[in-house]
């Protein structure tokens, strides 16, 4: 029972979530507005719900069973990757490397100056 | 006359329990190759899976319209899937209270510097909108790419594809390229490689260092909202997105 309360939960979150984004013509998908309204929740109340917990929980250990469907989708794209498949990887490869630098850089720099200044 | 093989055939082809019960064979034998291999990521087992139902679907001339008709129950799961990312999120948001901004700061430039360079770099080698707008969510966790390449105009499959492909660059040259710049702290390596190669490279991360795993972890949710967030605005900003 603690499973389908908590998935319950999460449905309804989603459904919330999918209102907010449809009613504002947001670009933002409505499960994530759902995320943040869960999120705000579970701060409100201080603790995570075991029904919650058990949901979410079940689902998120097989996320990556989750999205085998759409990527099975790409063989009706092959076309579209056979023509643009270098700047594809090109892309991939660069920005991926770059943007683990920068990440890494900028938090390092940032406690730098937050470090010197706490230190006379 | 029908045979038998071909009255079954006819059944398998109309129903989607055939769709849906490939779908998870096709995982668990992935699965058990990734955890055979140690759990290296280059086999990672959505790919593995995607690779092998494919060519099951081409071998047996199945359109992927029809596959789909079984696995739209697995892919329903991704909405509440990503609804319960703040689960783990609000437990591991304990973490950073001390390092708040030093996290928010590595975050924006990590997402900020993914996107530009991903779109910036598709563009100039003459990519086409539909391949831009798909790339530009890539280092988003793959149910909150998928959804905000869908309503930017870009393709959700394809950017599925992405995402893993994505995860699977980070994972394995991101713990190496971070060492080559001089980073030890597990922290920001964790930060580092949960904002560009989400679950995939958060994974490869617990592996390393448990503090680096659960700093992935958190950089894997947050940088879904900024990229969420972000990139409909960035987009417009550069032009791609009215």
């Amino acid at each position: 029972m603690k499973f389908i309360g908590g998935f319950c939960l999460l449905l309804v979150y989603q459904l919330a979530g999918e209102l907010v984004s449809t009613w504002f013509a947001l670009a933002i998908p409505g499960p994530v507005i759902g995320m943040l309204l869960l999120l705000a929740t579970l701060l409100t109340l201080g603790r995570a719900p075991d029904d919650v917990d058990a949901a979410a929980g079940a689902l998120l250990t097989h996320l990556s069973l989750l999205f085998v469907p759409a990527g099975v989708g790409v063989m009706v794209h092959f076309a579209l990757i056979g023509d643009e498949w270098l700047p594809i990887v090109a892309a991939l490869v660069v920005s991926t490397a770059l943007g683990l630098v920068l990440a890494a850089l900028a938090m390092r720099l940032t406690i730098g100056l937050l470090g010197g200044r706490r230190s006379p | 006359m029908e045979t038998g093989l071909e009255r079954i055939w006819v059944f398998l082809s109309a129903s989607p329990l055939a769709g849906l019960t490939v779908t998870l064979v096709a995982y668990l034998v992935a699965w058990r190759i990734h955890a055979r291999f140690g759990f290296n990521s280059l086999l990672h087992p959505v790919a593995l899976a995607v690779v092998m139902l494919i060519i099951l679907l081409g071998a047996a001339g199945i359109p992927y319209r029809d596959y789909f008709e079984g696995a739209q129950f697995i892919h329903f799961l991704l909405g509440p899937a990503t609804v319960a990312l703040a689960v783990p999120l609000y437990k591991q948001l304990g973490r950073i209270r001390r390092l708040a901004l030093p996290v928010l700061a590595g975050l924006l430039a990590g997402v900020v510097g993914g996107i530009a360079s991903a779109v910036g770099i598709a563009a100039m080698l003459g990519a086409s909108r539909e391949t831009i707008l798909s790339l530009a969510p890539k280092s988003a966790t793959a149910p909150v790419a998928m959804g905000v390449a869908e309503r930017i105009g870009g393709l959700p499959s394809l950017t599925a594809v992405l995402v893993v492909t994505t995860g699977i660059i980070g994972a394995v040259a991101g713990p190496r390229l971070l060492r080559l710049v001089g980073i030890h702290d597990p922290a920001i390596a964790g930060i580092a490689m949960g904002a560009t190669a989400h679950g995939i490279g958060t994974a490869r991360a617990f592996q390393i260092d448990e503090e680096m795993g659960a700093f992935s972890a958190l950089a894997m949710a947050l940088s879904a909202f900024l990229i969420a967030f972000l990139l409909p605005w960035l987009l417009r900003l550069g032009g791609m997105f009215t």
